[in-house]
């Protein structure tokens, strides 16, 4: 992503992950660590008046959020520029937030701040971005870009349901979705790793088709009626947990699925930091000619990548036709799958810090799926807070994120 | 994604330079060709015949009336059709150079389509207000506030790459959907900019363009949506594109930071506020775009246009078969202008195929014209009697990489 600093951690540097993580946090500076808590008194000013504390008065939000605004500034000033304008943004946000909590009257905050409802939803919301954020991750990881996220999710959206539908189980389903996700990640590793084509226009070509072929088969066996109601669905979990407070809520009944996404994450990041055949994949992403050399063969690698990111996206795919919406529409996916790929560009590459970015932009659907309680006519544009969420995380962190080396590059050999 | 300013860095408009470059008229026409059978064994797949098809699709978009030998009744039906194709074609070329010009500048404009929304809401809602203004003058502050909505938007993605990096493919698709939901919440019921008609009440729908911000129709029955003058309007502006692109310091400067951004930074040119201008530019194109429609034939925005339109999106690919120039954007518009006008509802009967399948046939075909030109090999394999190799157009990195 552009000129980007050198990076602050080298990979792969240190022996355990404690003390690695340990050598990270001391390289951070004390002017940062003001700038952080900074963001931290912002969204504290914030919380405060919110269920289930309910502070009805602004002043202690104001004093809150003023002494962030000067831990930010003071960041800022000794150079810590950008947590130091994170910390002044959470500040005057927190601030408004505030405000706009004391104004707003005590039902309406209860009816829509209920955290463990909003909890298991972002779960709910945040699963179709995390698989297809763990197909980006896959895929960039060997050093294929993959705008195809989209179109590779729209497909196991539609041949999960169809799946599911003509073999009347959601396994079914779920296993149609992911053979037609790996099709389309096929077709885009031959693009974008044997015919070295530019990645990110093959895959808008994929996003392009993706929508084409699910729309047309979609006409074409379910016509204007739409997929039946009684598709197979992905079940629920239910864990026996109800009695704990919190936790209890929101986890006690979750789809499959949901678990599936975080045992996955868990796993990915297994393979890909301390398994021998991560470590290569990755190696593939940084320096494929030197993997070459090594006797990796990056078009192997590239291709096996590739398919399990079509996978996986299709995977995300099933998940919302199948388990969360129970029916297929045209274009369905409405860009979760470019939200997907800047959860992988927000979550620096990892499964893990891209299941966290995931998490936040499954907050933020969450929240505006409960926001109209305040004002039924502005509903309609609290839809737009996950994309513009996006946006901002994008701009605000892109420059600290530093893609795999050979990212979109093509591998040609010599 | 990886535009990291490291030494050797490839920008998508230098690696599709060989598609620019080389092949004539003939390279894209093969794609299309390419596209276009592919297509036609789909509609084998499903039952119907191909070429009946695609005859009713060419019939429906009016082309035949370029044929000396129709006459009679099918001419004029013919007039009309074409009258609509043409009014189709507008839009594209816009967003069609909005993407190409971001492409000879190396970024990807995905964001045609937030671009030329946010146009149609400036000027309907600037064409829709200030009555009593002169016809001419209305006509120009209405254009001109859809140029200006246009450019803002697409100038916070240049403004963002420009200083954060922030990957303007990403940045542009999360604007293309926050601008549908802005047009529906401003044009919803209950929202700021819905038509305060009475017996609009329930239908979310803007006011309407008054008659003396409407463009004046020059060819058909104004009464009948006959073709307005806001084609020509696009073909200035395509001649002002290639004026600012091959014939200005601009557009030298955008072309280098295109091939090259670390050689144009080595020879002074800011690539950043390259970034910043390029999507301007790009957005003054699209929003103009979304200015003709609204002022030419659509008079009013209902939300649920904002939601199926993909003007934008039609942008890339007549872009793409258009090689990126003025003169090719113009013909891949005219196609596929040709194609949806001959796929809609209106005038694909559905005995020979159903159009609600072509429009989908639309995107599949665009889709795979995308795939054909992303693969610059595959051109070449097309083409192996025009170049050799990879052209090597401009200055390399090498004097910056110091090998590697």
């Amino acid at each position: 992503m552009s000129t980007t600093a050198p990076a602050t951690a080298p990979a792969g540097a240190g022996g355990k992950p404690g003390s690695r993580l340990r050598g990270r946090l001391a390289r951070v500076s004390r002017e940062a660590w003001l700038g952080w808590a900074g963001v931290a008194l912002g969204l504290i000013a914030f919380y405060i008046t919110l269920p289930p504390i309910l502070v009805r008065s602004l002043i202690p939000s104001l004093l809150i959020a003023i002494a962030g605004l000067a831990c930010g500034v003071v960041a800022v000033r000794a150079g810590e520029k950008r947590v130091g304008w994170g910390a002044v943004v959470a500040c005057l946000a927190g601030a408004f937030g505030a405000y706009g909590a004391v104004e707003s009257g005590v039902t309406n905050l209860e009816r829509v701040v209920v955290w463990s409802a909003l909890l298991a939803a972002a779960l709910r919301y945040a699963t179709p971005l995390t698989f297809a954020a763990l197909g980006g991750v896959t895929s960039e990881r060997s050093g294929v870009v993959n705008i195809g996220l989209e179109g590779m999710m729209l497909t196991g959206a539609f041949f999960g349901a169809w799946g599911a539908d003509v073999t009347s189980s959601w396994l079914g389903g779920v296993v149609i979705g992911l053979l037609a996700g790996g099709i389309m990640g096929l077709l885009h590793a031959v693009f974008a790793v044997s015919l070295r084509a530019d990645q990110i226009v093959s895959g808008t070509a994929i996003n392009f088709l993706a929508i084409g072929i699910t729309g047309f088969l979609f006409i074409k066996i379910y016509g204007t009626e739409g997929t039946p109601d009684n598709l197979p669905e992905i079940p629920d979990v239910h864990l026996p947990i109800g009695w704990i407070p919190f936790l209890g809520d929101a986890l006690e009944q979750l789809n499959l699925l949901i678990w599936v996404g975080l045992i996955a994450v868990a796993l990915l990041s297994i393979f890909l930091f301390r398994t021998p055949q991560g470590l290569r994949m990755r190696s593939v992403g940084e320096n494929p000619l030197a993997a070459d050399t090594a006797g990796i063969s990056p078009i192997r690698a590239r291709y096996y990548a590739v398919i399990a990111s079509g996978a996986f996206a299709a995977l995300g795919g099933a998940f919302l036709s199948i388990g969360f919406v129970h029916s297929f529409s045209q274009n369905m996916t409405a860009g979760k799958g470019f939200i997907a790929l800047a959860a992988v560009i927000f979550g620096k590459w990892k499964p893990g810090g891209a299941l966290a970015a995931a998490l936040l932009f499954g907050f933020s659907s969450a929240l505006a799926q409960r926001l109209p309680v305040f004002s039924p006519t502005t509903a309609v544009l609290f839809q737009a807070l996950p994309y513009v969420l996006t946006l901002i995380a994008v701009a605000g962190l892109v420059g600290r994120s530093r893609p795999p080396a050979a990212d979109g590059i093509p591998y040609e050999r010599h | 994604m990886s535009d990291e300013g490291g030494p050797g860095t490839i920008t998508v408009a230098s690696r599709l330079s060989g598609y620019v470059r080389g092949g004539g008229v003939l390279i894209p026409l093969v794609t299309a060709l390419l596209a276009f059978l592919v297509g036609g064994l789909v509609v084998l797949a499903t039952g119907s015949n191909p070429i009946d098809t695609y005859r009713a699709i060419f019939e429906g978009s009016g082309l035949n009336w370029l044929f000396p030998w129709v006459s009679g009744d099918d001419r004029t039906i013919a007039a009309l059709n074409l009258q609509q194709t043409l009014i189709l074609t507008t839009p594209l070329i816009l967003t069609g150079l909005a993407v190409a010009f971001a492409f000879r500048a190396g970024l990807f404009n995905i964001g045609g389509q937030g671009q030329y929304l946010v146009g149609t809401f400036a000027a309907v809602y600037v064409g829709s207000s200030l009555d009593g203004t002169p016809a001419l003058v209305h006509v120009v502050l209405s254009i001109v506030g859809a140029c200006l909505a246009g450019a803002a938007w697409a100038g916070i993605a240049g403004f963002l790459k420009a200083t954060t990096g922030a990957n303007e493919v990403v940045s542009t698709i999360m604007l293309n959907w926050t601008a549908v939901y802005v047009g529906l919440y401003l044009f919803g019921l209950g929202g700021p900019l819905h038509s305060d008609d009475p017996a609009a009440q329930s239908i979310p729908v803007s006011p309407d363009v008054l008659e003396s911000a409407r463009l004046p129709v020059f060819w058909g029955d104004p009464e009948l949506q006959g073709l307005h003058i806001g084609i020509f309007i696009a073909l200035a502006a395509t001649a002002l594109f290639w004026v600012l692109l091959n014939r200005s310091v601009t557009g030298y400067e955008v072309r280098a930071v295109g091939f090259n951004p670390d050689a144009a930074e080595y020879a002074g040119i800011s690539a950043g506020r390259n970034y910043v201008k390029v999507m301007v530019i790009c957005g003054l194109l699209a929003g103009l775009a979304g200015a003709l429609d609204v002022l030419g034939w659509q008079f009013r925005i209902a939300t649920n246009d904002i939601q199926v339109s993909q003007v934008g999106y039609y942008g890339i690919a007549v872009a793409l078969l258009g090689r990126n120039t003025a003169f090719g954007t113009v013909i891949a518009a005219l196609l596929f202008g040709a194609l949806l006008n001959g796929t809609s509802v209106r005038n694909l009967d559905p005995t020979i195929f159903d159009p609600q399948l072509a429009g989908n046939l639309t995107w599949i075909i665009q889709g795979l014209i995308i795939l054909f030109v992303s693969a610059p090999v595959l051109v070449t394999m097309l083409s192996r009697a025009r170049f050799r190799r990879r052209p090597k157009p401009m200055p390399k990195p090498e004097v910056l990489s110091g090998g590697g």
